[in-house]
C-alpha cells in the first residue's frame, strides 16, 4: 500500500504538523472544536496522502458531507482545525463545487442529466417523474436543486454526467442507472423508501459495451 | 472472429478489471519494458515518433509535451485527466470502469518516462464508483509492486493517487485541474508558464488524458512502427468514439481513425430512428462547431475535421436529427456553458450570459432578427480572450448553428411574432424548456 498508509495516527499526526503553514492566525484551535474522532482520522489519512496538505480539501470536504449530509458551518470548522487552514478557505471551496452542498438538503441524491444527448431523449420528463415521485418542486430541482418536503429526497437537474450511451438517466446516490422511463423514476423512489437498491437492472456497471468486438477498419483502397 | 481492438479489447471480459485478469493477457509486461530494457529518453522519443496525439480534446502530440519537461533532479509530476464533463463525452468512464490497470500502466510508464514520482488520476466527483474500481485496481498494483517507492526492485518511485473531483466542468482545463489538485477553487491560470515548466506545486507537470495515458502499454509494447500502421499519417491509432444523441445504438466504439464518419453514425451507431435524417452533429463534443448532413461523408481525423471548420476534440458525436429544434439546442448549449464557466474572466462570464439570455428570447418568440446578429457578434468577441477556451467551447457551436441555420432562428422568432401568436404562452419560462424531441 501507499508508503503512508500503514503509519500511525502519532507519526501521522507528526507529518502533518510539519507540513503546516506558519500564518496560522484565524485557524481554530483544535481544542475550540469537537470535531468526532473517525472525521479527525479520515481527515489526517487524506492529508498525508499529499505531497501538500491543502490538497486534501476536496476529499476532507468530502468526508464533512459524509459525516454530516452536507459541508455544514460546524463540520467546515472542524475540518480546517484538523487541516491548519481558515474555515472560510475550506467554504470558498465548498461554494465552488456543484457536488458539494453548503445547505442542508434530502437524503438521497438524485442527479437527473438534462444536457444534451439525455435532453434529446426525453431528460425533462425522468426529471419531472422524479419530482412527482418525490414531491420536490420542479422549477427548483432543474435550476439549484430542490428537496422533498420530508426531507428524504433531494433532486437536481444535472449538467452531462458523462452517460449519454444510457441516456435519459440519473445519478441516485452516486450510481449511474439508465436509460430510464417515468415509471423508473417511480419505482426507484419507491425503492429507496424501502431501503433496497432502486433499478439494480438499470446500473450502468452491468451494461455491455457497445457493437461487435472489432476493430474497424479504413477499406483497404483509403490506405 | 478474434478480438482486434487495442484498447477495447475483452473489454467486457469479467476478470480484465482485476490485476490477475489483466496480466493475464500481458498486462504489466510494458512496465517492465519501460524499466529494464529503455532509457527514459527512449520511452519519449518512442511515444513522440509513435504520432500518438492527445485524446482529451486539443490533440496535441503525447510524446512531445513530455519531452518539453525538464531533465534533472526535481520533482515533477503526472496528472491524467479523468475529469471527462465535456457534453457527449463518456469514453474514459468505460475505459476506467473495465479496464482501469491498463491506465494504471500507462500513468507508470508515463511517469518514468519524465521521472515523476507522484501521478495523480483526477476524476470526476460524479464518477464516484468508476473511482471505486480504480482505487481497487491501484491497491492491487501497490500489492504488485508496480506502483510504490521501488517499483519491481529497479529503485524508481511511482506514487499513484486517484483524487475526486466535485463537480466542475471547468477542472478538465488542465491549469483549473490543477488548482482542484492543489485545494483550491478550480480557476484556470494564465499561460505561460505551461504545466511542462511550471505545474502541480510549481513543479514540471505531465498533463494527460485517460484515453491518451491508455494507448502508452500498447506503443511501449509493440513499438511506434506498429502503432503508425493504425489511422492516417497525422491521425495514427485508434479512437473509441462516443456516439450519442438521436442515434439507435449509442454507446463506445474504438474505430480507426480514418474511417468515414457516416460509418460511425449509421453503420455502428444505427443512425436516428427511421423515417428521421440527421439535422445537425457536434463531431468532437459540445465544444465543437456543428456540422450537417453534408459533411457526413467526412473521414473522421484530427485534420479532416479541422478543415472542415470543426474539430475531433474528444471524440464524442452528438447526433440531432430534424426532431430538434436548432435553437432550442443552441440554448442548451449555451445554458451549459454559462452554468460552467468560473467567472474569472469577463468576456466568458458575461458572454455566456447575455447568450444564454439571448436564445432564451429567440426560443420565447421575443426576440428581433437584429438580436441574432447580437448573438454572432458576441461570438466572435469571446473567442481568444480569455484565460481558457470554456468561453470559445460555446461561442464556436453557437455561432456555428447561428450561422448554419439562420432561417430556422429566423423562422422561430417569426412564427412567435405572427397574427395569432399575439397570447404568448410565459408559463414554460419557470419550467424546463420542452421540445420537439421523442422521449426515448
Amino acid at each position: 500500500m501507499r508508503s503512508t498508509d500503514d503509519l500511525t495516527a502519532e507519526e501521522r499526526r507528526r507529518l502533518i504538523a510539519s507540513m503546516r503553514p506558519g500564518d496560522a492566525e484565524g485557524v481554530p484551535e483544535l481544542h475550540e472544536v469537537d470535531v468526532p474522532q473517525e472525521l479527525r482520522a479520515e481527515i489526517e489519512t487524506a492529508m498525508s496522502r499529499y505531497p501538500q496538505l491543502r490538497s486534501a480539501a476536496i476529499p476532507v470536504l468530502w468526508a464533512v458531507q459524509r459525516q454530516y449530509g452536507w459541508c455544514s458551518p460546524e463540520g467546515i470548522r472542524q475540518a480546517a482545525a484538523v487541516m491548519g487552514v481558515t474555515p472560510a478557505y475550506l467554504e470558498a471551496v465548498a461554494t465552488f463545487y456543484d457536488l458539494f452542498a453548503t445547505s442542508p438538503i434530502g437524503d438521497h441524491r438524485v442527479l437527473v442529466c438534462h444536457n444534451l444527448s439525455c435532453w434529446m431523449r426525453g431528460a425533462d420528463d425522468l426529471l419531472e417523474a422524479f419530482c412527482e415521485a418525490t414531491g420536490a418542486d420542479l422549477h427548483d430541482a432543474d435550476h439549484h436543486g430542490a428537496s422533498s418536503a420530508d426531507g428524504e429526497f433531494f433532486v437536481k437537474g444535472f449538467e452531462c454526467l458523462g452517460a449519454c450511451d444510457i441516456a435519459p438517466m440519473a445519478s441516485i446516490d452516486q450510481r449511474y442507472y439508465g436509460p430510464l422511463e417515468g415509471a423508473d423514476a417511480i419505482a426507484a423512489i419507491e425503492a429507496l423508501r424501502n431501503g433496497e437498491e432502486p433499478l439494480p437492472d438499470k446500473a450502468i456497471t452491468l451494461r455491455p459495451a457497445a457493437g461487435e468486438p472489432r476493430l474497424v477498419r479504413r477499406a483497404s483502397e483509403d490506405r | 472472429m478474434t478480438d482486434d481492438r487495442m484498447l477495447f479489447k475483452d473489454i467486457d471480459a469479467p476478470d480484465l478489471a482485476s490485476i490477475e485478469g489483466y496480466r493475464r493477457r500481458g498486462g504489466y509486461d510494458a512496465v517492465r519494458r519501460a524499466l529494464f530494457e529503455l532509457e527514459p529518453d527512449e520511452l519519449l522519443s518512442s511515444l513522440e515518433a509513435s504520432g500518438l496525439r492527445g485524446r482529451g480534446g486539443a490533440g496535441f502530440s503525447m510524446g512531445k509535451k513530455g519531452s518539453f519537461l525538464p531533465r534533472g533532479d526535481m520533482e515533477k509530476y503526472l496528472c491524467c485527466n479523468a475529469d471527462e464533463s465535456e457534453p457527449g463525452a463518456f469514453k474514459d468512464r468505460e475505459l476506467m470502469q473495465k479496464n482501469p490497470h491498463q491506465l494504471i500502466e500507462g500513468c507508470v510508464i508515463a511517469s518514468l518516462a519524465v521521472g515523476a514520482t507522484y501521478a495523480f488520476v483526477f476524476i470526476r466527483g460524479e464518477y464516484w464508483e468508476i473511482a471505486d474500481i480504480l482505487d481497487r485496481a491501484v491497491a492491487e498494483a501497490y500489492e504488485a509492486n508496480f506502483l510504490g517507492s521501488n517499483v519491481l526492485d529497479s529503485g524508481a518511485r511511482v506514487e499513484l493517487i486517484v483524487h475526486r473531483g466535485a463537480g466542475a466542468y471547468i477542472c478538465g482545463e488542465e491549469t483549473a485541474l490543477l488548482d482542484a489538485l492543489e485545494g483550491k477553487r478550480g480557476n484556470p491560470r494564465l499561460k505561460p508558464p505551461f504545466p511542462a515548466i511550471q505545474g502541480l506545486y510549481g513543479g514540471p507537470t505531465l498533463i494527460n488524458n485517460v484515453e491518451t495515458l491508455s494507448n502508452v502499454p500498447h506503443i511501449v509494447e509493440n513499438g511506434a512502427d506498429w502503432f503508425k500502421g493504425f489511422g492516417t499519417e497525422q491521425s495514427p491509432g485508434t479512437k473509441v468514439v462516443s456516439v450519442s444523441g438521436c442515434v439507435q445504438r449509442p454507446g463506445n466504439y474504438e474505430i480507426e481513425l480514418g474511417i468515414p464518419s457516416r460509418e460511425i453514425i449509421f453503420g455502428l451507431a444505427g443512425g436516428p430512428p427511421d423515417g428521421h435524417r440527421v439535422k445537425a452533429w457536434f463531431p468532437g463534443g459540445s465544444s465543437a462547431p456543428v456540422l450537417t448532413e453534408a459533411d457526413l461523408d467526412l473521414p473522421y481525423t484530427f485534420e479532416d475535421l479541422a478543415t472542415a471548420g470543426s474539430m475531433l476534440g474528444s471524440g464524442s458525436i452528438i447526433v440531432a436529427d430534424d426532431t430538434v429544434s436548432i435553437p432550442e439546442l443552441a440554448l442548451r448549449t449555451a445554458r451549459f456553458y454559462h452554468h460552467e464557466s468560473c467567472g474569472k474572466c469577463t468576456p466568458c462570464r458575461e458572454g455566456t450570459n447575455w447568450t444564454v439570455k439571448m436564445l432564451d428570447r429567440v426560443v420565447r418568440g421575443e426576440a428581433t432578427p437584429m438580436d441574432l446578429d447580437i448573438i454572432a457578434s458576441v461570438q466572435d468577441n469571446i473567442i481568444g480572450h480569455c484565460l481558457c477556451v470554456l468561453g470559445d467551447s460555446m461561442a464556436m457551436p453557437v455561432g456555428s448553428m447561428v450561422a448554419k441555420f439562420r432561417d430556422e432562428f429566423e423562422a422561430a422568432i417569426e412564427a412567435a411574432r405572427e397574427p395569432g401568436a399575439g397570447e404568448l404562452d410565459h408559463s414554460h419560462i419557470d419550467r424546463p424548456l420542452t421540445t420537439g424531441a421523442r422521449a426515448a
